[in-house]
Order: structure tokens, then C-alpha cells, then sequence
């Protein structure tokens, strides 16, 4: 149960499939327009329940509650071993061997 | 209460824009396909020394000029003897929110809270949403972001993550869509809900805060260096960036002739909820390079102020491949790590260095902030995920959406040549719709400025499509 007052993600279909604009490709006609927002709850809700929540700027959104507490997890990703790669040739090219060893 | 469909509102555009942007650009069309561009740029009413004031006010600008050293003696070891220009870089990344994008938004910003709006929305994915959040922040406005972010299947482009975080550390509100155009029906629906200030990255006036970038160019080259630059470089998208750059440099009486350069992304369709994720660049790239250079006016508003057409030299094309390695040599001979899309014209620069002579300026007029999900390792971690192969090699041998290669050695790095030619005809077909005619003079003279030849060439040129075309 999240309380009203807790810090929210809500997630919205804006349009169905077939409500999408005539110059969508193909595959993106597949799938809804999804919109998602954060804001404050109003009411306790659960997750995956209809909810209303007020928003950063004060305006009142209404939508399915997907997380509470919604947290940034990006990152810079799984080791790319090209990368560390390339910057040695590259110290190595402006450098030359002897003064990379 | 006004009805919300997609259709009532996509209908109620004009009258949402006008009341959104405070100006009526009907008052700027001409006779026929025409308009009066100068007298559109001239809407702040504004001169160049009070936008540097503006800028001043908010932070923005007066960033470093930087000579590359290493990278140029990389660069002239690949050039016939005596060829190999100084590689000059204009250090973006200071402004407050990161990128020259903070140009842009100081003047809108400006602009909204002199006209009274409470508040400001700008439909954007890139650095452009935390430059508004930023100097809406110091002007004491609201500000809403949106932005295309997910695929259908609720997967995050890393890059745009962090520019949502970017804005909400700035005190803005998020609003994140999946793929699709109709995020201008949502941009919209909001405008017309708040009555705040629409912010969009096409009005004179974010395009007239860029020229404070090509002034001071001139200003800094013409201080370090004692002349002005032999050529400019800017990484080119929806065409802001190359156009206020152009203006601000012609402006401080500067001719250099301006290079724009885009990441190939060629095969890759935008508005394609599949390949949405295929791409390891969400700006500076062909997808909305080519389009928007042949037809500005696609943007959120009625007549665009970015019309690089107008000002392009030349324009090349460079690979993920080659961005990314640039960007790894710009951290590790320059001990700058910044963004790879920034880095767009820093890569085009280190190959169109060995057309010029050793005394030769040639300035790359941009960098940006990098960070978690917006670095070259988050971005081909996410390509590798997603299924893109990266090896080391010839990167030229790259399908975008499929491949990514990156160079084994400096020399590998090509500017491609693209055929302006064909863009001015691409240009002139837009302009016309199905029918094309041969223009009266005053049309002739004003095509002649949107594709940026002489009226007789222009002339010959439309003549030869004519003839094409029967
Ligand atoms: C860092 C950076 N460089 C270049 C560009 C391209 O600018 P424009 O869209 O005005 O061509 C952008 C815009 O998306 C950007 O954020």
C-alpha cells in the first residue's frame, strides 16, 4: 500500500493502437502511446491500481501506479573491453610503444 | 470543457501555438511559398550585445576556447607535409546545464518571463530539456519536459534517462512518452491546459541566443589566436546549433565558411518503435539531420528559425564508430572526457584538418556534459544488449542499426561528403509540394537564400528539375 503523499510513478495509455496517427510506421501501430509521470499521491492506492497523484508543477494526473519511491538505476553499462582497447592504441599511436610500456 | 481527442486537438494547433510562442507568424508569410525570415529573427528586437547580456544574466556563456594540441599533431601525421589545421575547441560543456543548448534556453526563458508566463514546456529528448529546467530555475518559472524515451517495450534509451534525471534535479516536471510523433498532441494538450510558455528549440528566439556562440567565437579566436578561424565545424540535427552559430559569426564580421557534420544513421527510421533502440545516438545524426536541413518547417512551429541550409558550406557525414573513438581520444590526449554526440564535429574536424594548412584555425564550436547512460561505454553496452555488434576495425564496414565499428587506427577517420546539390533539390521539391513551377523573382530570390546559391544557379537549377521532372 502506497500513502497518500508518497512520491510516485503513474503510467498512462495515451493512445490505443488503434487511435495512432495515420503516419506512424507500422510497427509502432502495434503498440500504444504510453506516457508516464511522477508526482505526489492524493489517496493511498496499490500498486497497479487506478490512482491520482499531483505533480511537480501542481497539475492533478491521473493513471495506473507502476512504482513507489521511483529511483534512477541508469548507468555506464557492463564493461566494454573495445573501449579500453582503443585507448591504448590511441596512447600508442600519439605516444608510440616504448613510452606505453 | 474542450474536447481532448487526438483529432480536436491536433485541429485547435494554430490557436494553441500562437497563444503558447506570444507571436504571430502569420504576420512574417509572404506571396506564395515565402516568408520573411530576417524580420522573424528580428522578434526579440533584441541586439547581439543585449543577448550577451542576457546570457550573462543566467550563467551562460563566455566558455573556454581550447586548442587541441595532441589531436592536431595526430591529425597532421596523416596530412601531406605542411597540412594539418590547429584544432581549436569551443568547451560547451560549462554552461550550467552542459551544453550550448543553455544558449538557446536563456533567451526563451527571457522571453517567457518578460511576456508574464508562469511557467514554460519543451518537448525534447535531449540536453536542450535540462538547459530550460536550468534557467527556469534561476528565472523562477515552472517547467515541464517532455520527452520520447521507451520503446513499446518499456525499454529506456540510457541517454534520455539521464536527461530526465538532469531536469528533475533541476526542479522540473518529467512527462516521458514511448515512441511516437503523436508526442506533439500530449505537448500540445499541456500548452493548452497550463497556458504556459512554449519553449520550443525553433523560435527566433532560441535560435538568436545561439548566435551568441558564433560571436563569441570570433570574439575568443580573433583574441588567441589573432585571426579569425579558416573553418567552423557544428554537429547538425534539427539545424539550431550550425544556423545561430552561423548568424553569430557573420555578426561579428567573421566569413568562415561553416562545415556541418552528422552521424550516418542511414536505414534507421525515427518514428520505428523497433529501431528506436538500434541507435547509439539520440542527436547529431542524419535522421534528423537530412530532413531538417531539407525542410525545416516539419518542427512545432509555424515557420522555423533553424534553416541550415541557409549557411552550410559543406556537409560531411562521420560513423558511431568513429564518434566514439574520438571521444576516447579527446579523454585520453586532451584530458577531456566529454558526450559522444558533441564529439560529432570534433570527429568530422580531425579528418577535415588535413585539407588545410598547418596555420590554419579550425574551430569545432561545441562539447557537452557526459555522465551515467550518456558516455560511450553506457551507450554500447546498451547497443551490445540490444543486440549490435561492435568490433574493432574498418568503420566505414558499419551498418547503422546493425553494427558499429570502431577505428583501429586515427587515420581510419573519413569525413564523408554529402552532395549539398541534392539537398537543395530535396529542399526545393519540399518547398513546392507535387507542383513545381518556376518561381516568379521575388520567389526565385527568396529560394535562392533558403538553398544559399545565386539566384542564376538557382534558377538553372530549377530548370534542370524541370526538365527531369517532364
Ligand atoms: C550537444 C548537442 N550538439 C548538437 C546538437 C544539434 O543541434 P541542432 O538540433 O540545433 O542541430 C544538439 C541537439 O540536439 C546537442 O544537444
Amino acid at each position: 500500500m502506497s500513502k497518500k503523499g508518497d512520491w510516485v510513478l503513474l503510467q498512462n495509455v495515451i493512445l490505443q493502437p488503434s487511435e495512432r496517427a495515420p503516419q506512424v510506421p507500422e510497427d509502432t501501430k502495434q503498440v500504444p502511446l504510453k506516457q508516464w509521470v511522477k508526482g505526489w499521491l492524493t489517496e493511498d492506492a496499490e500498486i497497479g491500481q487506478e490512482a491520482t497523484a499531483r505533480t511537480r508543477t501542481g497539475r492533478v494526473i491521473k493513471g495506473t501506479l507502476v512504482e513507489e519511491a521511483p529511483a534512477y538505476t541508469h548507468s555506464f553499462g557492463q564493461f566494454i573491453p573495445e573501449l579500453l582497447k582503443v585507448q591504448e592504441s590511441i596512447k600508442t599511436a600519439m605516444w608510440g610503444e616504448e613510452a606505453q610500456s | 470543457m474542450s474536447d481532448l481527442s487526438y483529432q480536436a486537438v491536433m485541429g485547435r494547433k494554430n490557436q494553441i501555438m500562437k497563444a503558447a510562442v506570444g507571436l504571430d507568424y502569420d504576420q512574417f508569410e509572404l506571396e506564395g511559398i515565402a516568408f520573411d525570415y530576417e524580420r522573424m529573427m528580428a522578434s526579440s528586437k533584441l541586439t547581439i550585445q543585449e543577448v550577451m547580456e542576457v546570457m550573462h544574466s543566467f550563467g551562460v556563456g563566455n566558455t573556454p576556447l581550447v586548442e587541441l594540441k595532441n589531436i592536431t599533431a595526430l591529425a597532421r601525421r596523416h596530412a601531406k607535409p605542411g597540412y594539418g589545421a590547429r584544432i581549436v575547441v569551443k568547451d560547451e560543456a560549462c554552461n550550467p546545464s552542459g551544453s550550448f543548448k543553455a544558449r538557446r534556453a536563456a533567451l526563451s526563458v527571457h522571453i517567457a518571463k518578460q511576456l508574464g508566463y508562469k511557467g514554460v514546456i519543451t518537448a525534447t529528448s535531449g540536453n536542450y530539456g535540462a538547459a530550460v529546467a536550468s534557467c527556469c530555475a534561476k528565472a523562477g518559472l515552472k517547467c515541464i519536459v517532455v520527452q520520447e524515451c521507451f520503446d513499446g517495450r518499456g525499454k529506456g534509451q540510457p541517454e534520455i534517462i539521464e536527461k530526465a534525471r538532469k531536469c528533475e534535479a533541476l526542479g522540473a516536471e518529467v512527462i516521458q512518452l514511448s515512441v511516437g510523433p503523436e508526442l506533439f498532441y500530449v505537448f500540445l494538450r499541456l500548452l493548452e491546459q497550463t497556458g504556459y510558455f512554449n519553449a520550443s528549440l525553433y523560435t527566433p528566439f532560441g535560435i538568436q541566443g545561439v548566435e551568441s556562440l558564433g560571436y563569441e567565437i570570433a570574439l575568443q579566436c580573433r583574441e588567441q589566436f589573432g585571426k579569425d578561424p579558416e573553418m567552423v565545424v557544428a554537429t547538425n540535427a534539427g539545424g539550431g546549433n550550425l544556423t545561430g552559430t552561423a548568424r553569430g559569426l557573420l555578426q561579428a564580421g567573421c566569413k568562415a565558411p561553416v562545415v556541418a557534420a552528422s552521424v550516418d544513421l542511414k536505414g534507421l527510421h525515427m518514428a520505428s518503435d523497433t529501431q528506436f533502440n538500434r541507435k547509439s545516438f539520440t542527436t547529431g545524426h542524419t535522421g534528423f539531420g537530412m530532413p531538417f536541413t531539407t525542410w525545416p518547417d516539419r518542427s512545432d512551429v509555424p515557420r522555423s528559425a533553424a534553416r541550415p541550409l541557409r549557411y552550410m558550406q559543406r556537409y560531411v557525414t562521420v560513423t558511431q564508430g568513429e564518434v566514439f573513438y574520438t571521444t576516447e581520444m579527446l579523454a585520453v590526449l586532451e584530458g577531456m572526457e566529454r558526450g559522444p554526440a558533441g564529439n560529432t564535429s570534433l570527429t568530422a574536424a580531425f579528418s577535415l584538418a588535413q585539407e588545410l594548412p598547418e596555420d590554419a584555425i579550425l574551430i569545432v564550436q561545441e562539447t557537452e556534459y557526459t555522465g551515467a547512460g550518456k558516455h560511450q561505454n553506457a551507450q554500447l553496452a546498451f547497443a551490445r544488449e540490444n543486440g549490435i555488434t561492435i568490433t574493432i576495425g574498418d568503420p566505414s564496414a558499419q551498418t547503422p542499426g546493425e553494427s558499429i565499428v570502431l577505428p583501429e587506427r586515427p587515420a581510419q577517420i573519413k569525413a564523408v561528403e554529402v552532395d549539398l546539390n541534392r539537398l537543395r533539390r530535396s529542399f526545393i521539391n519540399n518547398a513546392f509540394g507535387k507542383d513545381i513551377k518556376m518561381p516568379d523573382a521575388a520567389t526565385l530570390a527568396y529560394l535562392a537564400e533558403e538553398i544559399n546559391l545565386p539566384h542564376d544557379q538557382t534558377r538553372a537549377l530549377i530548370e534542370h528539375m524541370l526538365e527531369e521532372s517532364k
